[in-house]
Parts: structure tokens; sequence; C-alpha cells
């Protein structure tokens, strides 16, 4: 699904040039539990917006499916992140002034679903995460984790390949954040989605499959608990022996 | 969904989107209001000149005095010569003199006129000949100075004379050939008839009707109409007519008999010339012009801007004032618009780049923009219409009477000649002492000119400024959606959701 090869990507702030991804090399096979750990500003998030071609690398390559998406132009990646990708983020990031059911219509939109189709799937989505009851609410009727809730039915709605959430119970509760991780486990096994997860959260990240580490913009493979078949997939960096292959430049 | 969300986000700011909305209201009732005041201005100053100017003329021909005549010099009495050194008349004596004079402009050879009529895109000509009547009568009493005081020092006749004031009236000569061209084009038939051929040589008048009012003449009414040599002629009234403002003549009589009473014979001292349209007017007075070197041609436009009196002063405020107000605050409406815009998109950074996430397109967010920015901008539209017609009102019914009057500074004579007279001072200023004249040194037309004209400003609104003014609502929806769609669309998704972590 994903090959990530050698990518770099920096910003300059003010005269300095800050390296977030230092050469970033990494394979995500179909169906795989990915959870990216590590503290904060080291490349976690810059890493999670390559996958989800919300940004573009400095250098190297970002394979998704065969396409580059470093190489693709702006209307192109469009298409393929409304397509494919659905993003949940720590502040939910729920349009203020839509009920709960326009937010996750919203994300069928881009792909010219009909109205009333929009609607109709867009209840159902919410109805999946356990909130038929809140359709017309505005996000501010809403808890923290009832927002979430949302932005996963929203992220879910156009059924994409891939679900890239980034801290997505950075902002709830111990409880709340016990579901959501729940929800998303459940919805991960019972869509066979490609789920990529980033949190500081460690019992969190161990309920992946994969961990791996990203420190100083560099990425290592912490743990890999995948069935043979799925790694067996994987290109030959991930092939290696699993502790550290894949991020060294 | 668009509808939805335009709606949605348009009531969640939506003290800033009235705001916006009544900035460009304001600029756009300005606009209609100043616009609407400024047509009305451009009426009325056109119904001065038509009251003033007649229907049809396009031109005007004058002719300056010659230097020396012209002048209203000459009222003697039989007495009074030189320097007052006259013989005294005896007391008790009765003087009557009715003189008529060319007044300000100088007689020109009616030949002139066909000279004219035959220039390329002329569509006609009419001479006519503008006089002016005073009448003095008075009894002489046992006085010491008196009239003809030397060198022009004397003041009001002392004494116990029996001096009436003088009456004076304006005297129009009309061609009575060219009937549609000519000081009478812009009358109405009041009453009775107006002239035809037949009239050339009798003595009939038409008189116009505020005069015939003030002076009781009705028509059959005998009226008279003095000569160069202070004689009177009786004429019979044959009609009342009445100007747009009364600006015309008191007395309009056949031509000939105008030319024969001012011993003026073929001659006239005011063409009436109307051209084939209205785009050879320039070309045709500077044909005038080049034929008549020394005559004034005054044109319309060149009238306009002669025009003296508050409907000037309204005119220019309508026109400097109004005109940069509506434009500073139609500037300033757009400025505030396009930066409440960009600040409400900036605002929406994190929602545009989450929108972007899920795959919304740059166009389609720019379109979200401009669609909350125009319906702003129609709503202020709208609002501004209303405004301005409110405006409009009120300039119409606080807008008080303007007076307008065409100035003598350049020298160019009013058509038609004056209604407003002064009555003249008596004592020269010169030192033909023991004369009857005005003061001033122009001769007695200068007193007798600037017809003063009243009319009430209106300020129509037309669906052309209400279209206008709409657009211009439009496109400082168009001008603030486009900063805001600019600022939105330059936006990259991660960007954009970095900035809110």
């Amino acid at each position: 699904m994903y090959k990530l090869d050698n990518v770099t990507k920096s910003y300059q702030t003010g005269r300095h040039k800050v390296g977030a991804l230092r050469g970033v090399s990494l394979t995500i096979t179909d169906g795989e539990w990915l959870a990216i750990q590590g503290p904060t500003g080291h490349g976690k998030t810059t890493l999670l917006q390559m996958l989800g071609a919300l940004d573009r690398p400095t250098s190297g390559s970002v394979q998704f499916n065969g396409q580059n998406l470093a190489e693709l132009r702006e209307t192109e990646v469009g298409k393929i992140r409304a397509k494919s990708f659905g993003f949940v983020f720590q502040t939910f990031n729920l349009i203020p002034t839509l009920s709960a059911q326009e937010n996750v219509e919203a994300a069928l939109v881009p792909l010219g679903v009909r109205a009333v189709e929009r609607r109709a799937r867009a209840t159902a989505a919410l109805t999946d995460v356990g909130l038929a009851d809140r359709l017309r609410h505005l996000p501010t009727q809403l808890s923290g984790g009832q927002q979430q809730r949302v932005a996963i039915a929203r992220a879910l709605v156009k059924e994409p390949s891939v679900l890239l959430a980034d801290e997505p119970t950075g902002n709830l509760d111990e409880d709340t954040r016990d579901d959501i991780i729940g929800l998303l486990e459940r919805l991960w096994q019972g869509r066979g989605l490609t789920l990529v997860l980033v949190t500081h959260d460690s019992p969190i990240a161990r309920r992946a499959e994969r961990i791996a580490v990203m420190r100083d913009g560099k990425l290592s493979i912490k743990q890999d608990t995948r069935p043979a078949s799925r790694a067996s997939a994987a290109v030959p960096q991930d092939s290696v022996p699993a502790d550290l292959s894949a991020s060294e430049d | 969904m668009f509808i939805t969300y335009l709606l949605r986000e348009l009531r969640r700011r939506a003290r800033q989107a009235i705001l916006i909305a009544l900035g460009l209201a304001l600029g756009v009732g300005l606009v209609i209001t100043v616009t609407a005041a400024s047509s009305g201005v451009k009426n009325a100053q056109a119904q001065v000149l038509h009251s003033l100017y007649g229907v049809g003329t396009d031109i005007t021909v004058t002719q300056a005095p010659a230097a020396g005549t012209g002048r209203f010099g000459g009222f003697g009495f039989g007495f009074g010569g030189n320097g007052g050194t006259g013989t005294r008349p005896k007391a008790g004596t009765k003087i009557d003199q009715n003189r008529v004079t060319t007044g300000q402009y100088g007689p020109v050879g009616s030949s002139s006129v066909t000279t004219i009529s035959k220039l390329k895109n002329v569509a006609g000509a009419s001479g006519a000949l503008a006089l002016t009547d005073i009448r003095i009568s008075l009894t002489i009493g046992n006085f010491n100075g008196g009239i003809g005081g030397s060198g022009g020092s004397g003041g009001a006749p002392s004494g116990r004379g029996n001096f009436k004031p003088p009456v004076t009236f304006s005297v129009s000569g009309v061609d009575l050939s060219t009937g549609a061209l000519g000081p009478l084009a812009s009358a109405k038939l009041a009453t009775g008839r107006t002239f035809t051929t037949s009239d050339t040589t009798s003595n009939v008048a038409v008189v116009d009707s505020n005069y015939a009012k003030q002076n009781k003449i009705k028509v059959g009414s005998i009226v008279q109409i003095g000569n160069s040599a202070g004689k009177s002629t009786n004429f019979t009234v044959v009609g009342v007519v009445s100007t747009p403002s009364g600006t015309g003549s008191d007395f309009y009589i056949p031509l000939a008999r105008a030319q024969a009473l001012s011993d003026q014979k073929n001659k006239v001292n005011t063409v009436y010339v109307a051209a084939q349209n209205a785009t050879h007017i320039s070309t045709v007075s500077k044909q005038i012009k080049t034929l008549m070197p020394k005559a004034t041609v005054t044109t319309a436009s060149s009238l306009a801007s002669e025009v003296t009196g508050s409907l000037a002063s309204a005119s220019s405020l309508a026109n400097s004032l109004g005109k940069w107000l509506a434009i500073a605050v139609l500037v300033a409406a757009f400025a505030l618009a396009a930066l409440l815009t960009m600040s409400a998109v900036s605002r929406r950074v994190r929602e545009f780049g989450t929108l972007k996430a899920l795959g919304w397109r740059s166009k389609r967010i720019v379109g979200q923009v401009m669609g909350e920015a125009l319906t702003i901008g129609v709503i202020g539209g709208i609002v501004g219409v209303g405004l301005g017609y409110l405006g409009a009102l009120l300039v119409g019914h606080f807008a008080p009477p303007l007076s307008a009057a065409v100035g003598q500074t350049t020298g160019s004579a009013t058509p038609g000649g004056g209604r407003v007279f002064r009555p003249g001072g008596f004592g020269g200023t010169g030192g033909g002492g023991g004369g009857f004249r005005p003061p001033g040194s122009g001769g007695f037309g200068r007193l007798a000119s600037n017809p003063t004209v009243t009319v009430h400003l209106s300020a129509p609104v037309t669906i052309s400024i209400i279209g206008a003014a709409v657009l211009l609502a439009i496109i400082g929806g168009l001008i603030a959606g486009g900063f805001g769609s600019w600022r939105a669309a330059s936006l990259r998704p991660a960007a954009a959701l970095a900035k809110v972590a």
C-alpha cells in the first residue's frame, strides 16, 4: 500500500532550517495497524501528513498504491484524499456551523454523492459510532468524545482504505479514550482498514500490530506483531530484522 | 450543502456580516442619493436653460454694442444739456418720455441671419430684436438741483415736482416667418392668439402672462410702446403667453414693427440658430464665430457654465462634494468589506484546512467564500437602494427652491432678454449731466439682464441608477470575496491544520 523512500521534509523558520523528517523509509501493508510514537516535535504529525498527502516531502518519494503522491498535481492528490484517506484529528476539527450529520456529509461532497444518498450514508455512519440520536446537534452541543465519534464517522463514511488518526484521544478523558480506541479497533477489524495512529500513549500503541518511533525526524520500528502473511508481503526493507530497519538514512 | 453552509456561516458571524452589509449599503445609498441629486440639478439646469433659451434653439448669436452706442442715454427732456447748464423748465411742465433701446446687444444686419441659415448643418436661423422700453412721466415742480445736476452728481430729483418711478419692460421683435424658432419658441399660448404672417406690419402685441397679471393686461388691451424718439405707439394685445419659468420678454411684437420703433431697419440683435442635430452644435458655432468674429456665440453648454446662484452652488455641491463623499464612503466600505472578509477567512484556517483534508478542492472553498461575500454584497445593495431612495426623497423634500441666473461676467448675452429689472438710479456716473440713465458703464442692458429663475430641486431615482448601485454593491462583495478567496485558496492543508496544533 505505502512505500516511503528516503523522505525528508524541512521547514524554514526564520533563518533556521528545521528538518522534520530526515530520510524516512517505511513500508505499510494493506490492513495493517501501525502506531507511531515519539516525543512532541520529532516529526510524527509531519509523517502522518505525508501519508495523507496533506503536504509534500522536500525530497524522497511517497508511493501510495504505486503512485508517487509527491509528484501528483494538487487536483489528483485532492481526489485521492477524498476517496482513499480518512482523517481523525486531536482537536476533532468539525465545522462549527454544521450539524453532526452535515459534518459527516461534508466528506461525501467532493465525491459528488447526491444529497439524499449523502444524508442516508451520514446517518448510517453516525449510527455505527453510536450517535444515531445526535444527528442534528451542532458540535458545540456535543461532548468531546461525541465530537470525536462524529469525526470518526466523517472519516469512515466514504469507506476509505486508510484511516489516519493524529492523537485522536489526546483531548479526551480516560474512559472516553478507551471508548474511542475500542471503536477504532472495532472498525479496523471489521472493515479491513489500514490504520495509522499517532499517539503518545504507550498502552494504546501496544494494541497496534506494529509500533514505529519517531525521534529527531528519524523512524525506527519498535514492535512488529503482524501476522506472517502481511509481514512477508512487505518490501525488502521491512523484511530486514524487524527492529530498526525502516528508518535509517 | 453550499446554501446550508453559506447561511449558517453568515448567521455565525452575523454581526460582522451586518457591519459589512451596512458599510456597503451606506456607500451605495450615498451613490444613489448623490447621483439622483446630481441628475435633479441637471434637470433643473436644463429647465433653466430651456426657459432662458427657448425650445429648439441650440445656439444664439449676439454682438456687443460698438463703443459709445447702445447706451441708454437719451433722456434729455429737452433741457439739462451738458453739465447741467440748461434752462430750467417751468414748474408744472409735464414730461412724458417713452423710449426703446436695443439695450446690451449691438445690432447686426438681417442678412447675417440669412447667411447663418445657409451654413452647413444649420437647420434654421431666426433673427429677433430685443428692446428695452423705459417710460418716464413727471411734472416739473419748484425744485433745486434736480435732474441733471452738474457732472452727474445729482441724486434723485428733489423738490415738489410730481415724479413717478420709471416704468420699464422688455419687448422682443419676433420674426413671424420662422415661428418655430426665436424668442417665442418656448412660450405657450394662454389666451388669445399668437402672431400670423398677416401681422407683420400691424401694431399687435403678445404679452407674457406674468406681466399681464401684474399689470392687469388682457387680450384686447391697448398698450403703449415707445420709439427711439420717445413717442408712444398704441399696440393691441392679441394674445397672452406663458414661458416655462417666466423668463421671456414682457411683450412680443412683429419684428418689422420693432425695427421701425427702434430705428433699426433691417437690423436684429439676437440670432437664434438650430443645428441639424446636437452633434453639430460645436461645428456650427465655430462656423458662426469665423463668419462673425465680433459676435458672442452662446450654446447651451456654454450657457450652463454661466448659470450662477444657488442652483450653481447645488450643482457644484452635488458634483464635487457629493461625488467625492460617495466615492470615499464606497472605497471605505469596499476596504472594510475586504479586510473583514480576509480576517474572517484567517479565523477559519483550520476549517478550510479540514475541508481540504476531506478532499474539497480549492475551487469549492473559494466558491463558498465568494458566495458568502456576494450574499452580503447583495443584501448591502438592497438596503443601500432603500437608503438611497430615502436620501433622494429627503433631498427632494428638504431642498430649498433653487434660484439661477445667467451671469454677465463673460459678456455673453442671455437670449430672450431679461425679465428682472432693477430700476436704475438717478444721476449719471459719467459727466453727461442732465441725462437720465442708469448707472454702470455697460449701458442699460447690463441692468436689464440677469434673468433669475427659481426651480424646485427633485432627485429622481431611476432604474438605471438602482441597477448601477446594486452592481456596485456586488462588485464590493466580489472584491471582498476575491481577497478572502485568495487567502483561502493559498492555504496548504497541512499548514492550515498545523496552525491550530
